[in-house]
């Protein structure tokens, strides 16, 4: 037993009682302590929490009790969600020091399966953001080269499943902040079908668009994991009420003979690093072998998927993030008892909120007003329709789309701070699989020839048909798997202190 | 110069729009499951949803859009296939999201109408009243501004929030224009407000007291002249909590307005407030400066679709419609319109009605509760019900037409009761109040009163019937009063042989 094993390994190791769920929890926290300070994946360790809850699912175990089959395995978890009496921060300052007083769905979720949470990830502000360097908290880094960013809006949950802090995680995708982390941390990331996971207690940056989804190193446990945290909440109206696909036994098919696969022209050539591109063809090599057809789609609304998100994504935020108001929880500035309620809000907002927030709030707010809400959010709304519109026509032509996940790999630290519309782009191929709410998943297909860094493959499946991306998905891993003799993250440079 | 009503009717034509909110008496609150109980200490029926917390979503009340329908359909109103929740973005502090859940563009139902009667010059009138929309949101919290003078926000020493009403479903009640009242304004828009309550009441979805706010109608008013075909400036008078107040701030903003035009200024489109001491309105924000409140679809809730057969079947369970139960009533007590509107206005129909089932006579009924009782119970500032119940009434009733309580024995009864000396049965028998029917009791009674006086006795004989007056005095009082009058009349004047 080894923190490089996977979690489906780890399971078994505990249900043999070969390790216990407190010795697994403890060997985490240990490489939580010798690689974190260098790779910054988490905002808040909750050690008491996770070494009771550990505790509990020995004494059970050992009392004979049936558990689920990830029992004590540990987790990262996104701290955009809220864990009962644990810091929730977003990212962000304004909410420093604010304990939720309730889990979220997802928790308790992760909860009931006995699932260990170690602590909250590191994040962009409120999600917003590609490389986590809008955390007010500081930049997580990427395991592979710490200059490098670990993606974003996640990068701490795609970081902590890279450095071997946990093998498992949780993330949340408003526009690829799952899988565009997977892709330069080669690390698997699903974001399922809208509706598919329960929204409850994710603090909302856009609701129309946000989406709680699996992390893990591979494709199963991202599976295993799928299926907890999966199903309908009634209280969550947006949740589908529909059976969770056996995403499990999809995983596991490894079987692709017959499928169409289908290359989106607009998310394919030109605009890609060299070596993205390659590593894609050769991904598409590897399903032809394996009996896939191959099929070309074009999706002509998808050049307006970007600029149409930018206008929904920050319409809805500027309405969300209005709650964050100083009164009834986080940070409350210059209360002195001089100011008005409206001043200290200000105050507090002023000093809270980082500049993308900002950015964004703005845009947002001025999109949403009276005179421009037509140009503006009404014709983004179209937009979406049509990219809709696009996915089902292609959808009847082929079981999946594919693209590459991210434009390239993993840039420097710094490189795109300044720079919004290039950091926006980094988007540009994950983006409309939000805009549909329809499913999509990124897994390592390779290292890019010119900087030895990993590149993402995206794979698209219709709404609750998330099923057909693990298909493709497991048996796409399998084939690379036996081609380059180890896993992807093997081939990443050591960290220091790391076991 | 400054006009009176009268004057100001003459030359100006009023248009009125009235808005309702009215609070729904659901046990949950709109998008939760909070308890909804009124006058609970602060902040106790609050939950991460109602606090609007960070990740806290909103699941809609199915029993609110159930009452909202109902509501919609006693109106008349075509009920959507399709209608969505959309956010009202603005920043207050008693506003958990600081967006209220409304709704914009698509209203729940649309297009109904309400018939009033208000009494005019040529008798009672129907005015229609056409509803644009009735549509569904939640209620705010409340801020209390401790300090300072005005006990407004601005110069409190600090403020509490109670979040207890925060996420109360609200029904919004939107008129459309209400041309063509003339000088009866005032009272269209009263008699429009009374309509509407009862109709809600009739409906059991709301506890519609004004006065607890659960019932609370905005005001719009504009003026213009006299055949000019055009519309004017309009105000908003807030929060008009009172029927009373609805018809005088309806009045109020007639005089103000036409006042200010006649002085050549302009009407500002303002929010205005309400004050219930002078009558009058005075500014609050201006609409002008107003925010925008950038609207647009709550992604937090999916549309609203409601099954046809749903609302088939609320429209089966509708109950009589209020103004169909008066003409029922009226025809079937046959009380003249005078009669009918007081006992309306009043707010008494039901009690009459109740007592009417427990076996009164009609007439009677009316007469006690809109007489004696209603007398009492507005000397003490209550409502009559509060003093006696109506089965006590229904007795005392009953008692007076068996010839068992004369009606100056059945006032003492009612006092009786008010003061709190058990019903009507326990006051008699406590009291002793009964009327001496024993005729041999009373004719030595009568004896009595003629041998004490004589005189008078022969000129009765002698054909003088009133003079029979003062030997009835007497022997009501020496019955002490426990007598049936006319029926001492009776026996005494065949005792004279007349």
């Amino acid at each position: 037993m080894s923190i490089r094993d996977n979690a489906s390994q780890m399971a078994t190791a505990l249900a043999n009682k070969e390790i216990s769920a407190v010795e697994l929890t403890n060997q985490h926290y240990q490489q939580i302590e010798a690689v974190d300070k260098d790779v910054h994946a988490f905002l808040h360790l909750d050690k008491e929490g996770a070494i009771s809850q550990a505790t509990e699912i020995d004494k059970k175990r050992a009392a004979g009790e049936k558990l689920s089959p990830l029992a004590g395995v540990p987790l990262a978890l996104k701290d955009v969600l809220t864990q009962k009496g644990v810091p929730t921060t977003c990212g962000s300052k304004i909410l420093e020091g604010w304990r939720p007083p309730y889990d979220s769905t997802v928790v308790s979720k992760l909860k009931s399966a006995g699932i260990i949470i170690l602590g909250k990830t590191n994040m962009d502000e409120f999600a917003m953001g590609s490389s986590t360097e809008n955390s007010a908290f500081g930049p997580t880094h990427n395991p592979w080269d710490l200059s490098r960013i670990p993606g974003g809006s996640g990068g701490g949950s795609a970081a902590a499943l890279a450095a071997f802090e946990a093998p498992l995680s949780i993330g949340t995708d408003t526009g690829g902040s799952i899988r565009q982390p997977a892709a330069v941390t080669g690390t698997v990331g699903v974001k399922p079908t809208y509706g598919g996971v329960s929204r409850y207690g994710l603090v909302a940056f856009s609701s129309s668009l946000d989406q709680a989804g699996p992390c893990a190193r591979t494709v199963l446990d991202t599976a295993l994991l799928h299926q907890v945290i999966a199903g309908f909440d009634p209280k969550d109206s947006t949740s589908i009420n529909h059976a969770v696909p056996d995403v499990v036994a999809a995983a596991k098919k490894l079987e692709v003979k017959g499928m169409k696969i289908g290359i989106v022209k607009q998310l394919s050539g030109s605009g890609y690093q060299k070596g993205v591109e390659n590593k894609f063809n050769e991904a598409i090599v590897e399903l032809v072998k394996l009996g896939a057809e191959i099929v070309e789609v074009s999706c002509p609304n998808f050049e307006y998927a970007l600029a149409a998100y930018y206008l929904i994504a920050p319409s809805e935020c500027s309405s969300n993030l209005a709650r964050f108001d100083s009164i009834r929880f986080g940070l409350r500035v210059g209360d002195d008892g001089s100011k008005g309620a409206e001043e200290v809000m200000n105050l507090t907002r002023q000093a809270g909120f980082g500049r993308e927030v900002k950015r964004r709030i703005i845009l947002g707010t001025y999109a949403l007003s009276s005179g421009y809400y037509d140009a503006y959010y009404g014709s983004a709304q179209k937009v979406r329709t049509l990219i809709k519109r696009d996915f089902e026509a292609a959808f009847e032509k082929c079981d999946v789309l594919v693209s590459p996940t991210a434009p390239t790999t993993a840039f420097k630290i710094g490189e795109k701070a300044d720079d919004p519309l290039a950091m926006y782009l980094n988007d540009i191929a994950t983006i409309p699989v939000n805009m549909a709410g329809i499913g999509g998943m990124s897994l390592p297909c390779g290292l890019a020839e010119e900087d030895g860094l990993p590149v993402g493959f995206q794979i698209m499946s219709p709404a609750m048909k998330d099923d057909r991306m693990y298909i493709v998905g497991g048996a796409l891993e399998a084939a690379l798997l036996a081609k380059w003799g180890k896993p992807i993250l093997d081939f990443a440079p050591k960290l220091a202190g790391s076991k | 110069m400054s006009l009176n009503y009268d004057q100001a009717i003459a030359k100006y034509e009023p248009t009125l729009g009235l808005e309702v909110h009215v609070e729904l008496n659901t046990n949950s609150k709109m998008f939760c499951g909070c308890a909804t109980e009124f006058g609970a200490k602060p902040n106790t029926q609050t939950c991460p949803v109602c606090l609007g917390l960070p990740g806290a979503l909103p699941v809609v009340n199915k029993k609110a859009i159930e009452s909202t329908i109902l509501i919609g359909l006693a109106l008349n109103c075509s009920i959507a296939p399709y209608s969505r929740f959309a956010r009202k973005n603005y920043f207050y502090p008693d506003m958990p999201k600081n967006f209220q859940t409304s709704q914009y563009d698509e209203p729940i139902c649309i297009n109904g109408y309400l018939d009033v009667e208000v009494e005019t010059d040529e008798g009672n009138k129907s005015f229609k009243i056409e509803i644009e929309r009735v549509h569904m949101e939640e209620d705010t919290g409340k801020s209390l501004h401790v300090g300072g003078d005005t006990g407004r926000i601005h110069g409190a020493d600090y403020s509490l929030l109670d979040y207890n009403r925060a996420g109360i479903p609200l029904v919004e009640i939107v008129t459309k224009i209400i041309p063509n009242t003339g000088k009866y304004a005032p009272q269209v828009a009263r008699a429009y407000v009374a309509a509407l309550r009862d109709i809600l009441r009739g409906l059991e979805v709301s506890d519609v007291k004004m006065e607890q706010g659960s019932l609370r109608c905005d005001v719009n008013l504009s003026l213009a002249n006299i055949g000019s075909g055009k519309l004017g400036t309009r105000s908003e008078t807030k929060n008009v909590n009172s029927l009373r107040s609805v018809e005088r701030a309806v009045t109020g903003e007639i005089i103000r307005q036409s006042s200010r035009l006649e002085q050549g200024e302009r009407i500002i489109q303002e929010t205005r407030h309400f004050l219930e001491e002078s009558g009058q309105t005075r500014p609050g924000r201006s609409k002008e400066q107003a925010e925008d409140y950038r609207y647009f679809p709550e992604p937090d809730l999916v549309p609203v679709v409601p099954d046809n057969k749903w609302i088939e079947e609320l429209r089966k369970s509708l109950p009589e419609k209020p103004a169909d139960r008066r003409k029922r009533l009226q025809l079937a007590w046959s009380v003249p319109d005078k009669e009918m509107t007081a006992m309306v206005n009043a707010d008494l129909l039901d009690t009459v009605e109740q007592t009417v089932l427990l076996g009164a006579d009609p007439t009677k009924a009316r007469s006690w509760w809109l007489g004696e009782i209603s007398r009492i119970a507005n000397d003490r500032e209550v409502f009559p019900t509060d003093l006696i119940t109506t089965k006590d009434v229904a007795e005392i009733i009953a008692l007076i037409a068996n010839g068992d309580l004369t009606d100056k024995l059945a006032r003492q009864v009612v006092e009786g009761v008010i003061a709190g000396e058990g019903s009507a049965t326990d006051v008699i028998t406590k009291r002793g109040l009964k009327v001496v029917s024993d005729d041999s009791q009373l004719m030595k009674a009568i004896e009595n009163a003629i041998a004490a006086s004589p005189e008078t006795a022969d000129r009765v004989r002698g054909g003088n019937v009133p003079a029979a007056g003062a030997l009835i005095g007497a022997v009501m009082k020496a019955t002490g009063g426990q007598a049936d009058a006319a029926k001492v009349r009776e026996l005494l004047l065949k005792y004279l042989g007349q």
